[in-house]
């Protein structure tokens, strides 16, 4: 089984429920931290990494000797990530988007593959816990193929959580898209409650079904709960304001190290979702 | 003309909230929402939509199935898989290549365009704004940000405003490096806890990549004050202009709940005077 964990907002608790989640249910499971331009939860499982590989996107390589200048890479190039100036081919990689156009319509097959590096993929383990994360370089735009490398070390015979990025755009959506479930980690104010009908409504594209948790759920008013009953949203778990959470969260300490009644919480919470799940 | 972007590298810090809080404080300005995969400043702000445009960008497939010979050569060539067995095309997966379009030997593929989301330039309380809403699930948000940025700044040329205020998404990705390319200045809010300060020092090499000056003010600092001084030492050393620090306080999250700003919702706050001496230490730096 796949769990997305998203928000649409971001701040609002993902990687926290992500990680208890993960060290609460403890074994058989692994932890894939998507939100590869700020990945947050190794800060909190402290993996030992024992892989890392460079993850690079294809992009054209043009052989001067073979090229005419035609001009068709240019005409069938979406992206304007290619183009003949004078007497050479520009190739623009940030823009590219790896279609292989360019390189199909080549009529000289002057256009072979290289790759461009978009960030590292890192594997590690803690306590049980198969861990992967991946890192957009800085300076790097292009974030889905780095998130698709990722969810592609999932494995079928263990329990997947995802963290995912926030927003609802492309990066959002390829983190949800394989998932059995997607738990929304919302907070009760406004801007929890407009980000949270984004999410729902990117769930909703993608018909995956999904329930809530309220995260400091006593700071904000009742909106998130009566849109929750209308929308018919299950609530799988509140989780009240408290500073002693706020100040191990702010230390990198897990909420169920702290308060080791709440691990009882969180495998309820995995409960729940595995009930909601058998009955789609 | 002066342009700052509020960002954070990590969500949920308070840069909507500050930027509101800002907008209070200076005169003579544009007000832009660059977060339009998520945008929130809208509500505090209350904007009266003046002019609504669709954002339109990129192109998704579309097979003709009366045109379809189904001979595969579309969903062998697709790097997407957006093409299923029945040939029909998953608008989700599909990355607008066009390369189906061009190579289908049946002219089976269509190819409209997109519209992706909608952009707005409103009046509010505050002062002009330009905002944006992206449909979910849309690609192009760099495109947009693009878009919405050009906009406020011929809005503030036409009515001769010399500031732009910017509310910037969270990341380091596409919207970000949109978000901050040529601006004057950008201010980071972060917070003292271990992923705040991560993700803090990845957007400050991020500006520093793009060469955009940076400022920082610590929002929450009383959560943390190791971890504020280890922000705040970080920021010194690379040259980062530490501007001050908000308390934790939940009269930012009772502000936004009444629509209002902090200094709407409560004149004396604490957190409203340190914001007052954080925004002159901001303008005194961007020389307003």
């Amino acid at each position: 089984m796949i769990i997305s964990i998203a928000s649409g907002k971001g701040g609002t608790g993902k990687t926290t429920v992500a990680t208890n989640l993960a060290l609460s249910i403890g074994s058989n499971v692994q932890l894939l931290d998507c939100d590869v331009e700020q990945p947050n939860a190794h800060l909190f499982i402290h993996p030992v990494f024992d892989r890392t590989e460079t993850v690079t996107t294809p992009v054209p390589e043009i052989d001067m000797d073979k090229c005419t200048l035609c001009g068709k890479c240019g005409e069938i190039c979406e992206f304007k990530a290619i183009v003949v100036v004078g007497e050479t081919v520009l190739p623009f990689e940030e823009l590219c988007h790896s279609c292989g156009g360019c390189m199909a319509v080549c009529p000289e097959d002057a256009i072979t593959e290289k790759g461009r590096e978009l960030g590292v993929l890192q594997k590690g383990h803690h306590n049980g816990i198969e861990f992967i994360h991946g890192k957009l370089r800085v300076g790097e735009a292009m974030s889905p193929p780095l998130i698709k490398e990722v969810l592609s070390y999932r494995d079928a015979a263990k329990l997947t959580i995802v963290d995912a990025p926030p927003g609802t755009s492309c990066p959002v959506i390829e983190t949800m898209k394989p998932a059995d479930f997607v738990l929304l980690v919302t907070e009760p104010t406004p801007f929890g409650l407009n980000d949270l009908k984004l999410a729902v409504g990117a769930t909703k594209i993608l018909d995956i079904p999904c329930g809530l948790v309220i995260n400091r759920s006593d700071m904000g008013d009742e909106k998130v709960k009566a849109y929750a009953a209308d929308e018919n949203l299950p609530i799988l778990m509140e989780i009240p304001f408290n500073r002693r959470i706020a100040e191990a969260y702010s230390r990198g300490d897990m909420i169920v190290d702290v308060m080791p009644e709440w691990k009882a919480k969180f495998l309820d919470l995995y409960d729940r979702i595995k009930i909601l799940v058998k009955n789609e | 003309m002066k342009e700052l972007i509020v960002i954070s590298g990590k969500g949920g810090t308070g840069k909507t909230s500050l930027m509101a809080a800002f907008s209070s404080l200076v005169e003579n300005k544009v007000l832009c929402d660059a977060d339009v995969d998520a945008a929130d400043l809208h509500l505090i702000m209350d904007p009266a939509v003046v002019r609504r445009t669709e954002f339109q960008s990129g192109n998704t497939a579309a097979i003709n199935k009366d045109l379809c010979t189904e001979c595969g050569l579309c969903r062998e060539m697709c790097r997407w898989d957006a093409i299923s067995a029945a040939y029909e095309v998953n608008s989700i997966d599909c990355e607008g290549c066009g390369v189906c379009v061009h190579f289908c030997p049946d002219k089976a593929i269509d190819f409209p365009e997109n519209t992706c989301g909608e952009w707005f330039v409103s009046d509010t309380r505050f002062g002009p704004m330009v905002h944006a809403r992206l449909g979910i699930a849309e690609e192009n948000s760099g495109k947009l940000v693009t878009l919405v940025r050009q906009e406020a700044r011929k809005l503030a040329e036409e009515k001769k405003l010399g500031l732009i205020l910017t509310d910037g998404p969270p990341g380091v990705g596409c919207p970000v490096i949109a978000s901050i390319g040529g601006a004057s200045a950008v201010l980071i809010v972060t917070e003292p806890t271990v992923s705040g300060k991560h993700d803090m020092e990845r957007v400050a090499q991020l500006s520093a990549h793009f060469k955009i000056p940076a400022m920082i003010c610590v929002n929450k600092f009383d959560l943390n004050l190791e971890l504020t001084r280890d922000i705040e030492n970080y920021a010194e050393k690379k040259g980062i202009t530490c501007l001050g620090r908000i308390p934790f306080d939940p009269i930012f999250t009772k502000a936004m709940i009444q629509v209002q700003t902090v200094f709407e919702y409560n004149g004396k706050s604490t957190v409203g005077h340190e914001i007052k001496k954080i925004w002159k230490r901001l303008s005194d730096n961007l020389e307003l």
